[in-house]
């Protein structure tokens, strides 16, 4: 520092302020759009909605406050816990498409003719809208006419509704939804299997690992980023199941199918939905469970970035 | 599902010279929001802009036609957040909640008129909530059992006018193995129907409207009487298996390839009952019938109506507008048989020759004493008719779940009103 000479604090004090400071602006500028949207779309209706719980509001009036009776009408509500229950069967049985994905990856990860076309074919379901899944499914399933209950006759088995039948109906949606979800989880993987190391596979092999062993000790942990993002990009989707079920069953039958997400809708913006402040209560729990899957993701990443 | 029609003002400006001297100068755009997407009233409402436009050449007229179902969530949002001059609802409780928010103008100066007051006097009651009227009708029709004549004639069946007869026409017809009566549960609406029938046959008229009104327990037992004539047809299987999977449209086969042989319906399931290939000589209709005796006969006949937003910039055109869709030349056009095929809301319009349009008016005219009510969701609140009529579905498929039913009815029904 003593060096530092006339001519340098003359050159600092010249310029202006912009100019010494450019270097650590720049990148706040290029950020300020998106954390001003992100601001206003995202964080800002979070906490309108934990407001709007408060109070017992149709859309369209005053709204009034009763402070925490919304919570407590949901703590009374069956409606509430078939819908939270259906929600984590969807936890659960949406993360089928993680080990389906791997395992359509890895017998697509092969260099024979016409590849690409099978690969295209594979992800097709991820293209079209969850719409047209929906009504494909429906139709599939459709006691009278549907495939399923004829494929079912073959082998003897009677015909069953599925879309009607409480015990069946969640497990049919999700069925529905794994469609689309496994060529999702399928392309992640394809992706990471471009990046596995060619010389550990060698190497590996050289050593006598294959099959099981090999896939387990050798690929997997290589494919360790894409099996995270899968995880990720697989929780939200189960989480925020909707148009599946707005389209197969409308909720039906009897509200069985039913998850958060469209119990929320039902109750606060549906034909007959005019409690906003159920409905937002009912988006805070959802929140919640959200919160425990973004603190993982944070925590991980935090993790990583520490251990590198 | 959106379209726009937009009335061309120079081919409007020849016609209108035919169709004589405009009633009012008016000027500026009127814009139109219409639920009215299904084929034939699509037709309607863009023919009615058609002639109101020719009256009126200096009128820039703006139709936007959305899907019936979408509708009637987006309404919330344009009502306040860009509202139209004219828009589409229904009559009676469905409109409370946009009458209570100030979102509908009060259109008591258009009653006022005689023209208005003479002709349409059926319809005031169900557009009048505080003492006013919000909007107008333009059409309403009758529900009633459609059957299919050919099979009736078959099993030697008449048209049923009791209890009795009912369930003993139900028997032999699920002795021969054809369903009773088909209908779709999914988007759960129908259920109500049989709910209102059955309740305004069992109750009667006022009773049923205390019990929509929230002042009688759903634990009541006249309530669990209804439920308890419902269950005998549950029990005997007469509705089709898997109701629930079904929107009204897809029980429609059903009946067409005589898997059943009923479904209590609105008469708008004539025209796809007919495009279905059902001749007029197969397709029958019967008034719902008797099932306490001495109770008076009560009809659902439900209103469909025209609004005007309270922010509305165009209101003059509007209020125009209104009074062209009740006159009673439009009704006749708009109702006729190759139209909507519905009823005129003006005393003064003709009635299509239409056999069930017909009946239908015969029906609500002169056999209806007890009253004439809108229909299960435009008679309860929103949140007690969703509520409701899912509790209908339920006990259509687990008619052993009724206490629970009706105990959660009963809690809903505490905290609605």
């Amino acid at each position: 520092m003593a060096e530092t000479t006339a001519s340098d604090i003359g050159r600092i004090h010249g310029r202006s302020w912009w100019q010494r400071n450019q270097q650590s602006l720049a990148p706040w500028l290029f950020l300020a759009p998106g954390m001003l949207f992100f601001l206003l779309y995202v964080i800002f209706p979070i906490f309108q909605s934990f407001n709007i719980s408060l109070y017992e509001w149709d859309g369209l009036g005053t709204p009034e406050f009763i402070g925490l009776r919304n919570y407590e009408d949901l703590y009374y509500d069956d409606a509430f816990y078939t819908s939270l229950r259906n929600n984590v069967i969807w936890l659960l049985l949406y993360l089928l498409a993680i080990p389906a994905g791997l395992g359509i990856a890895l017998f697509l990860n092969q260099t024979v003719f016409g590849i690409r076309l099978y690969k295209s074919l594979f992800f097709f379901p991820f293209v079209i809208s969850q719409v047209v899944v929906g009504l494909v499914f429906t139709w599939f399933y459709d006691p009278t006419f549907g495939l399923l209950n004829h494929m079912l006759g073959w082998v003897g088995l009677g015909p069953i509704t599925v879309l009607g039948d409480p015990r069946y109906v969640t497990l049919g949606i999700i069925a529905a939804g794994l469609w689309p979800q496994t060529a999702y989880c399928m392309i992640l993987y394809l992706t990471g299997l471009n990046a596995v190391d060619p010389e550990q596979v060698e190497a590996a092999r050289l050593d006598g690992a294959k099959g099981w062993r090999m896939l387990w000790h050798v690929i997997l942990p290589q494919l360790q980023p894409a099996t995270f993002i899968a995880f990720v990009v697989t929780i939200i989707g189960a989480l925020r199941s909707f148009d599946l079920i707005m389209i197969m069953t409308n909720g039906g039958p009897f509200g069985e199918s039913r998850v958060l997400a469209f119990y929320m809708f039902e109750v606060a913006l549906s034909e007959f939905g005019f409690r906003m402040g159920y409905g937002s209560a009912i988006a805070v729990v959802l929140f919640l469970i959200m919160l425990i899957y973004i603190a993982f993701f944070l925590w991980k990443m935090y993790r990583d970035e520490q251990g590198r | 599902m959106h379209s726009m029609f937009k009335a061309s003002l120079s081919a409007l400006a020849a016609s209108a010279i035919l169709a004589g001297p405009a009633s009012a100068e008016l000027s500026g755009d009127l814009i139109i929001f219409s639920d009215m997407s299904n084929p034939a009233p699509r037709a309607v409402m863009e023919g009615m802009v058609e002639r109101f436009g020719a009256m009126h050449p200096d009128l820039n007229i703006e139709l936007t036609v959305i899907d019936r179902e979408a509708y009637k969530t987006q309404i919330r949002n344009f009502l306040t957040a860009n509202p139209p001059d004219v828009a589409n609802w229904y009559a009676a409780n469905r409109m409370r909640p946009y009458v209570s928010a100030g979102l509908f103008e009060d259109v008591s100066d258009l009653w006022a008129e005689p023209e208005i007051a003479e002709n349409l006097a059926s319809t005031k009651g169900a557009m009048t909530i505080d003492g006013k009227q919000w909007g107008v009708p333009y059409t309403y029709y009758q529900w009633g059992v459609y059957y299919r004549q050919d099979i009736f004639a078959e099993y030697g069946l008449t048209e049923p006018s009791t209890w009795e007869e009912e369930l003993a026409n139900c028997q032999t017809l699920l002795d021969n193995g054809v369903k009773c009566y088909t209908i779709g549960t999914k988007f759960l609406w129908t259920a109500g129907g049989w709910f209102d029938y059955l309740n305004l046959r069992t109750n009667g008229y006022d009773f049923h409207m205390a019990l929509t009104n929230g002042e009688i327990p759903w634990t009541d037992d006249r309530v669990r009487e209804t439920f308890a004539n419902w269950r005998q047809l549950i029990d005997m299987g007469a509705f089709v298996d898997n109701h629930q999977t079904y929107s009204w449209q897809e029980a429609l086969p059903f009946m067409v390839q005589g898997d059943a042989a009923a479904y209590l319906m609105g008469n708008f399931a004539v025209a796809p009952m007919r495009d279905g290939g059902l001749s007029d000589d197969q397709l029958g209709f019967y008034q719902f019938v008797e099932i306490t005796p001495g109770v008076e006969k009560a009809e659902d006949a439900p209103t469909d109506t025209f609004h005007i937003p309270a922010n509305a910039t165009n209101k003059e055109a509007a209020r125009e507008f209104l009074r062209f869709v009740v006159s009673a030349e439009n009704q006749t056009i708009i109702n006729g048989g190759d139209a909507l095929g519905q009823l005129p809301v003006n005393a003064s319009a003709s009635i299509d020759e239409d056999k069930f349009l017909a009946e239908g008016f015969e029906m609500l005219s002169s056999n209806s004493p007890g009253g004439i009510a809108q229909f299960f969701d435009r008679d309860a609140p929103a949140e007690m008719a969703q509520a409701a009529m899912q509790g209908f579905q339920e006990f259509m498929v687990r008619p052993d779940e009724l206490d629970n039913i009706l105990d959660r009815l009963e809690r809903t029904r505490a905290r609605v009103y």
